[in-house]
């Protein structure tokens, strides 16, 4: 059968098409990086404790090491799910979390918190959603990893479980403090 | 439980879409009459299942079954009924489903229309859309199963519907799409079958065009309410993005304008016969190329929908063995084809192949556009950008320009060869005529003249005088004029309509981006702004309460000279369960200008910032769409596309159901010999 070579110019064109397409899959999972705000600061803020109304935190209390900061609220039935696995990283691993009460009631918070145990070392009290809004969430539960410096490192959408821990933030949180006795670890 | 017959009669679907897949085609291979004749009832058996299982999906969703991981994270108990059932096709999952069954639509839709085909082609077409259904059902039961249950611990509540998307542009914006998307999949389905079967005449064209021009029509309302939808929901005025998913939408509709146009040359012509087989396979490829790019997540876009890499492998696979596999075919059966009519370069083939150079070229720019993010963090190692509307205004417009100008002179060309002495001194006389009516209209209702403006409206308006003139020569000369209108084809009003819808969009889009005006202003109660000679009173701003959210609803009276116009209510939301802030837009439309106020952020006590808009001839711009839509679905009720239904209903009625089917045995058998 001969072929005319004109009529393979469609395949040839696809073909490239489809290599690019392919390349876009090997440059990054696209759920790596799903903010803008990856590798900038945490927002500033400065919001009260969620325990003593009087004291306020800023974003200060939350640099000097490699933390968690879980965006959660009593009406998201996702923090449920999430908060086995959130006292369990309390417990169990080496890493401090902190809590954004988001669009909250302080008391209902207060005592959703005795109820369920409280896996954070500091809460924040965000009940207009300014923090959250500056950090771009779409709902709760939201996690972020900030390395020593207070910058976002990592952010994960929807309720942390063991994959989630084991598969993604773990990972995050060991490179960072691989990195962290060099000061300047910012390569690449 | 129900969940779980949901599930099972997709699977049971999957094993039906194999059989239809692959019974008819052996029939054909071995000339098995009884093995072509099970595509019918096949179609049938398809389309029956992954119907329950839609039921089953909505199902769930009317009755809060939080246990199914879908229905918990797109809805809630307190959403309005209206958005659960539009929430089934809310996300990925779910709107994969609708997907499917639209393709089982479109296959039993071809199964019962087609009964004029032979047996042979029947059976190869509903094979290939077999195949294809396939290929998208085990996507859904692989990756994207809508019925996977969140045991044993489930939310007491579901995560809500994303606020976007509790709209009524969104209960019927994807069904519309998906009609056109997959509606592509029938002449693609006749392409191949054509192909297989080594006929390529023009009995094919005639066959795939009602099928085009639906698929396309819907396609065209599609993107229209989609375009609508972001104008009012998304809060900010606009209309088109040049978004992914838009574009993604855009370009095979592009590719099907360019098939609808060549589908007519070749039916009538007999020309074009391999480049028309070509653009079916294309269109339909651009079809999964939007699937693939707005759900595998290798793109970034407005439209945040369901990534997921595993997806985007699974789609990338499923391209490459269709596209692929059916441009491969291409390569090897469409070597034989010659056309068999001539035809000059003054002639109207030649206007329709410049327009299909056009629109190819145009769903290459947008093509190139979309994806070259993907080539350049390839070629730099990860250094990401993105490409907006400068690339696509500057690269795209001048070309869409040129087309409007083929499309306002083609309608005074013939077919084989035009006298061109004549049509070139017409034409400068319609030019000139539409330039100087424009120039007057806007010289006295518009503020300032913008010249870029005349000249688009222009054009708009030379298309129109061209259409009116043509319409009127095919009357002039008949004794009885009002028959001879009614004596005229649909498929010539089918053109009438498109392309008038064309000019009235395209002067909608014009006059809208020369000369709204927008205003982002700091407002306290009581403030006054002018737009446009309009007063704008900001009277402030109180709290409401809907069924799933709270809202600040601001009041702004709009008055001109004096006179009331209208009061609106532009609200920003909080969606409580989702925790998303929503902005409402609202506005007054009318035929010749929006006004359009939004509610951005509270500024201090109490001030808030306002974007006030006025937007002349916005509607125009939909309006235009659903003319185009219009003027598709018209030529479906040509009479040339009746008759030969008739005719097989009539013998159906007469002979017989059984009598008919053995005359189709005959004929197929016939053809064997």
């Amino acid at each position: 059968m001969t072929v005319n070579k004109s009529l393979l110019i469609p395949l040839v064109v696809f073909i490239l098409l489809v290599t690019v397409l392919a390349l876009g899959f090997r440059l990054e999972d696209p759920h790596y990086l799903p903010s803008q705000l990856i590798n900038k600061p945490f927002p500033e803020f400065s919001l009260p404790d969620l325990h003593q109304n009087d004291r306020i935190i800023t974003k200060a209390d939350l640099t000097g090491d490699v933390t968690l900061v879980n965006v959660w609220a009593t009406w998201c039935p996702n923090c449920l799910v999430e908060h086995p696995e959130l006292m369990r990283i309390s417990r169990e691993e080496d890493i401090v979390l902190y809590g954004v009460n988001y669009n909250d009631e302080t008391n209902k918070a207060i005592r959703w918190l005795e109820r369920h145990k409280n896996p954070f070392k500091l809460n924040i009290v965000d009940n207009k959603g300014t923090l959250a809004i500056d950090l771009g969430v779409y709902g709760a539960p939201e996690t972020f990893v900030l390395d020593e410096n207070g910058v976002i490192q990592y952010r994960h959408v929807g309720a942390v479980t063991r994959m989630v821990w084991d598969s993604k933030i773990l990972p995050v949180v060991s490179l960072l403090r691989k990195q962290a006795p060099g000061p300047s670890g910012d390569s690449e | 439980m129900i969940a779980e017959i949901g599930h099972f009669s997709l699977i049971l679907a999957l094993g039906l879409a194999v059989c239809l897949a692959i019974l008819p085609a052996v029939g054909v291979y071995y000339r098995r009459v009884n093995l072509m004749q099970l595509s019918g009832s096949l179609s049938a058996g398809l389309f029956v299942f992954v119907s329950i299982s839609m039921v089953c999906l909505g199902n769930a969703f009317l009755n809060d079954d939080f246990s199914v991981a879908y229905v918990a994270r797109n809805s809630n108990s307190a959403l309005p009924v209206q958005y659960k059932i539009s929430a089934i096709w809310g996300a990925h999952e779910g709107s994969f489903l609708l997907w499917s069954l639209v393709m089982a639509g479109w296959t039993l839709a071809v199964s019962v229309f087609s009964r004029n085909l032979t047996l042979d082609m029947r059976a190869r077409v509903l094979s290939v859309m077999g195949i294809l259904s396939v290929g998208f059902l085990l996507f859904i039961l692989l990756t994207s199963n809508p019925f996977d249950r969140n045991l044993p611990v489930f939310p007491q509540d579901g995560s809500d519907l994303n606020p976007l998307l509790q709209d009524f542009g969104l209960i019927v914006h994807p069904p519309m799409l998906y009609m056109g998307y997959v509606g592509f999949s029938v002449p693609f389905a006749f392409a191949i079958a054509t192909l297989t079967s080594g006929k390529l005449d023009s009995a094919w064209a005639r066959w795939s065009r009602p099928w085009t021009n639906l698929a396309w029509a819907f396609l065209t309302v599609g993107i229209t309410l989609g375009s609508w939808w972001a104008y009012y929901e998304l809060g900010w005025g606009g209309w088109w993005f040049w978004d992914a998913v838009e574009n993604a939408s855009f370009m095979p509709w592009l590719v099907g304008t360019a098939l609808v146009h060549s589908l007519a040359a070749t039916e009538k012509r007999g020309v074009f016969k391999s480049w028309t087989v070509l653009l079916a396979i294309f269109a339909f490829s651009f079809s999964l190329l939007g699937a693939f790019l707005v759900r595998s997540g290798v793109l970034t876009s407005v439209h945040a929908f369901a990534v997921d890499p595993e997806r985007g492998v699974f789609i990338l696979a499923f391209l490459v063995l269709v596209i692929g596999g059916s441009l491969l075919l291409y390569a090897f059966k469409a070597t034989g084809i010659k056309s068999t009519a001539g035809f000059e370069w003054t002639s109207r083939e030649t206007m329709i192949l410049v327009n299909n150079m056009l629109l190819i070229v145009a769903a290459g720019v947008v093509l190139l556009g979309t994806i070259y993010p993907l080539i350049y963090e390839a070629l730099t190692g990860g250094k990401k950008i993105s490409v907006g509307p400068p690339y696509f205004n500057t690269i795209f417009v001048p070309i869409v320009m040129l087309l409007f100008v083929v499309m306002a002179v083609s309608p005074s060309s013939r077919w084989r060869k035009t006298p061109l002495e004549k049509i070139v001194r017409q034409q400068l006389v319609s030019l000139f005529a539409s330039l100087v009516m424009v120039t007057t209209l806007i010289y006295f209702f518009a503020s300032k003249i913008e010249w870029v403006a005349v000249l688009v409206v222009s054009v708009a308006a030379w298309i129109l005088i061209n259409l009116l003139r043509d319409l009127f020569g095919r009357v002039r000369n008949k004794v009885d004029k009002l028959t001879a209108l009614f004596r005229q084809p649909l498929s010539y009003y089918g053109m009438l309509l498109g392309h008038l819808g064309i000019a009235v969009s395209i002067t909608g889009v014009c006059l809208t981006v020369y000369y709204s005006e927008e205003k982002d202003i700091r407002m306290a109660a009581g403030d006054l702004v002018q737009l446009s000679g309009y007063e704008v009173l900001f009277k402030g701003v109180k709290k409401v309460k809907g069924p799933n959210y709270v809202a600040d609803q601001g009041e702004l009276v709009i008055s001109r000279d004096g006179e009331h116009v209208v009061t609106l209510h532009p609200e920003k939301r909080f969606y409580q369960t989702g925790g998303n802030m929503m902005t409402e837009a609202d506005m007054d439309a009318g035929l010749f200008r929006d006004l359009y106020v939004a509610l951005g952020e509270p500024i201090g006590e109490s001030a808030w910032a306002v974007r006030v808009q006025y937007k002349p001839f916005v509607r125009w711009v939909w309006f235009g769409g659903l003319l185009i839509a219009l003027g598709g679905s018209v030529t479906l009720l040509d009479r040339r596309y009746r008759t030969a239904k008739r005719k097989v209903a009539a013998s159906a009625t007469e002979v017989g159901v059984t009598a008919q089917k053995t005359t189709t045995q005959k004929t197929v058998l016939g053809e064997v010999r």
